[in-house]
């Protein structure tokens, strides 16, 4: 046997005389290295008898134990017939206790299901979560419909902690992420514009298209990293500590301390990061028409003002509450969903991440086909 | 039987020795000059009201927390002396049960049994395997448990696997905190009586902190009364429930301990 550790006094195993196996050292956990087929071994003894003699066994635990026995079986396995010979009273007695487990017998790893069978699971488990997150969406929506007629009741004083951290703790992130958009907007614009003599024209392309579709879309996919997974790890760690449990058993339903709240935050301060990205995103967009094209601030504006109209703002703002209640609600349900402990929490949390952005894109598109159908 | 295979010297000294041990907890003095001896293969357990630092103490002795005065000699090593490799192998060499648990979440109980031996041994899989095979079975947990993830185990298998885990290196000294507390009578006195086997055949030293005036009739040698930042009484279970001092009395004079002391 090798030496793999760096114990001062290794298990070791020779063979010494006619079909005598002397085990020598500390069979531990912290002296044991790798165990090695005992094939050299075998090929050099003639008998049919091997006597394992562990008399100078300094120390043996549970490992040692276990590898011995598996010595015991490799060798029994070949064809020899094994006995010990100077067996310790309290290594036989460790050695006896390990003979009546039962090492095989019915603890095989469950199989994971494979190809029909788990594209079938697959197939159910998202049908099944569909079903489940469309549920969990109609009782949330049925309670705000029902705080609408009775404002009072709505816990205005968590509606507030979540308005200051979803949405003032966020301005700075929102304003200056749309501000490099704006620029970066100009400068791809300004390049094809120069060309045709259009320059001016870049006002045009900045205000409108982040107006109408790119400032409540950065807004939204910001909250939804930012605050969709705050809320899918916040509800998910109440969940595991039992905290869920305890609001219920107390009698205040977790979905109005907790959902509606939060989408009620988000719902009031999304369209007011949308407009705030609106203003920092054409500025961007001004400094770099000034920068690149030498179009000062005043005509930029004044452009900005003929091209914007009142109408695409109102389009741009009016998706965000849609967008707003998508991240909110989507991150409260995963978080609902955690289960076991802090890896389930984890995954709850990103997947709350990705299908709140994949909503909030599916939900623009469609925004865009009703709006085109609709001629506005 | 592993700890009776250990040399001479380790054993004359106290496996752990705490002397002038001061913790501030939030301003709070938690621990005011605290001495505290235990010896190899006793069962040792602190008691104390909620709040007197007993816990605090326990992650003091296995090098979670620095005491903010006094020494830890822990193996005959003093923690405040000794680099970071010798607090590696000293980790080896002990084993701590959480009061929860604390099993990896996203492992099964095989894979968190076998996480220390993987981690500190030259072990092939096929030999790990075993090995924790044979600790699942020997903390009394069902064989097909191992491959049970944390969250489908009742309270008590959890400390069950927990234990195994704890015992994975076959350490010379084990800590428990609060080893039975949530666990139903019989599940506790079945634990009870799983660490005194375990002391039985490893020659373990254990020090717990529990309230379970059963274990502590039934598994403690020696037990450590914690109570105004103090030691306030060291002795077996006899001698302390003959203490004279009020919140040592407290402890063993309540209508609860009055019914579990044994005739």
């Amino acid at each position: 046997m090798q030496r793999y550790s760096h114990a001062a006094d290794p298990a070791r195993i020779q063979l010494e005389g006619q079909g005598r196996l002397v085990c020598r050292g500390r069979w531990t956990a912290d002296a044991v290295g790798p165990f090695e087929p005992l094939q050299e071994i075998i090929q050099r003894v003639s008998g049919k008898t091997i006597t394992l003699d562990t008399s100078a066994v300094e120390a043996l635990d549970t490992t040692g134990a276990c590898l011995l026995r598996r010595i015991q079986s490799r060798l029994l396995s070949a064809g020899f017939e094994v006995g010990f010979a100077g067996l310790q009273s309290r290594h036989r007695e460790l050695l006896r206790e390990l003979e009546s487990y039962d090492l095989r017998g019915s603890t095989q790893p469950p199989q994971p299901p494979r190809g029909m069978d788990a594209a079938g699971r697959v197939f159910v488990q998202a049908g099944d979560e569909g079903m489940r997150f469309l549920a969990f969406f109609g009782e949330v929506m049925l309670r705000l419909i029902r705080f609408a007629g009775q404002p009072w009741r709505v816990r205005w004083a968590e509606v507030w902690n979540n308005v200051y951290s979803a949405g003032c703790n966020a301005v700075g992130i929102v304003g200056l992420l749309s501000f490099l958009m704006g620029v970066v907007i100009a400068y791809q614009g300004a390049v094809q514009l120069r060309i045709y003599g259009a320059s001016i024209y870049v006002a045009d392309l900045v205000g409108l298209s982040l107006v109408r579709e790119l400032a409540p879309l950065l807004a939204a996919i910001i909250i939804a990293g930012r605050t969709g997974s705050a809320y899918a790890a916040q509800i998910g760690t109440m969940q595991v500590s039992e905290e869920i449990a305890a609001l219920r058993t107390i009698g205040i339903s977790p979905l109005d301390m907790l959902v509606v709240p939060k989408t009620l935050a988000l719902i009031l301060v999304l369209p007011l990061l949308a407009v705030f990205a609106d203003i920092l995103g054409i500025l961007g967009g001004m400094f770099m028409a000034r920068v690149q094209l030498n179009i000062g601030f005043t005509p930029y504006l004044d452009r900005i003002a003929d091209a914007v109209s009142l109408r695409s703002f109102l389009i741009g703002v009016c998706k965000t509450p849609v967008f707003a209640g998508i991240i909110a609600i989507v991150g409260c349900y995963q978080g609902f969903r955690v289960s076991g402990g802090a890896e389930s929490v984890g995954r709850r949390t990103t997947v709350a991440v990705v299908h709140a952005i994949f909503l909030v894109i599916v939900a623009d598109a469609l925004f865009s086909v009703v709006f085109s159908a609709l001629g506005v | 039987m592993a700890g009776a295979d250990r040399p001479v010297t380790e054993r004359r000294q106290p496996v752990l020795q705490m002397r002038g041990i001061v913790t501030r907890l939030g301003g709070l003095l938690v621990h005011d000059r605290i001495d505290l001896d235990v010896h190899a293969g006793e069962i040792f357990a602190l008691v104390g009201a909620s709040g007197t630092g007993k816990t605090t103490l326990l992650q003091e002795m296995v090098m979670l927390r620095r005491p903010d005065a006094g020494s830890v000699c822990l193996l005959g090593k003093d923690l405040a002396s000794i680099d970071e490799a010798r607090k590696q192998a000293l980790r080896q060499q002990f084993g701590v049960l959480f009061q929860h648990g604390a099993l990896f979440s996203s492992l099964n109980v095989l894979e968190n049994v076998a996480v220390p031996l993987r981690e500190h041994t030259a072990l092939d899989a096929g030999l790990i395997d075993e090995v924790a095979r044979v600790k699942i079975l020997q903390v009394g947990l069902p064989a097909d448990a191992a491959f049970k993830y944390p969250r489908e185990l009742s309270g008590g298998m959890i400390k069950r696997a927990a234990l195994a885990r704890a015992m994975a290196l076959d350490p010379q000294l084990l800590f428990l905190d609060e080893p039975t507390s949530g666990l139903d009578p019989h599940s506790a006195g079945a634990f009870d009586e799983l660490v005194l086997r375990m002391k039985q055949w490893f020659g373990l030293t254990v020090i717990m902190v529990t309230h379970d005036l059963d274990t502590l009739w039934q598994a403690a040698d020696r037990v450590a009364v914690l109570g105004e930042g103090q030691v306030l009484a060291v002795g077996d279970m006899q001698s302390l429930s003959r203490e004279d001092h009020p919140l040592v009395r407290q402890f063993f004079e309540g209508p609860r301990a009055r019914q579990r002391r044994p005739e």
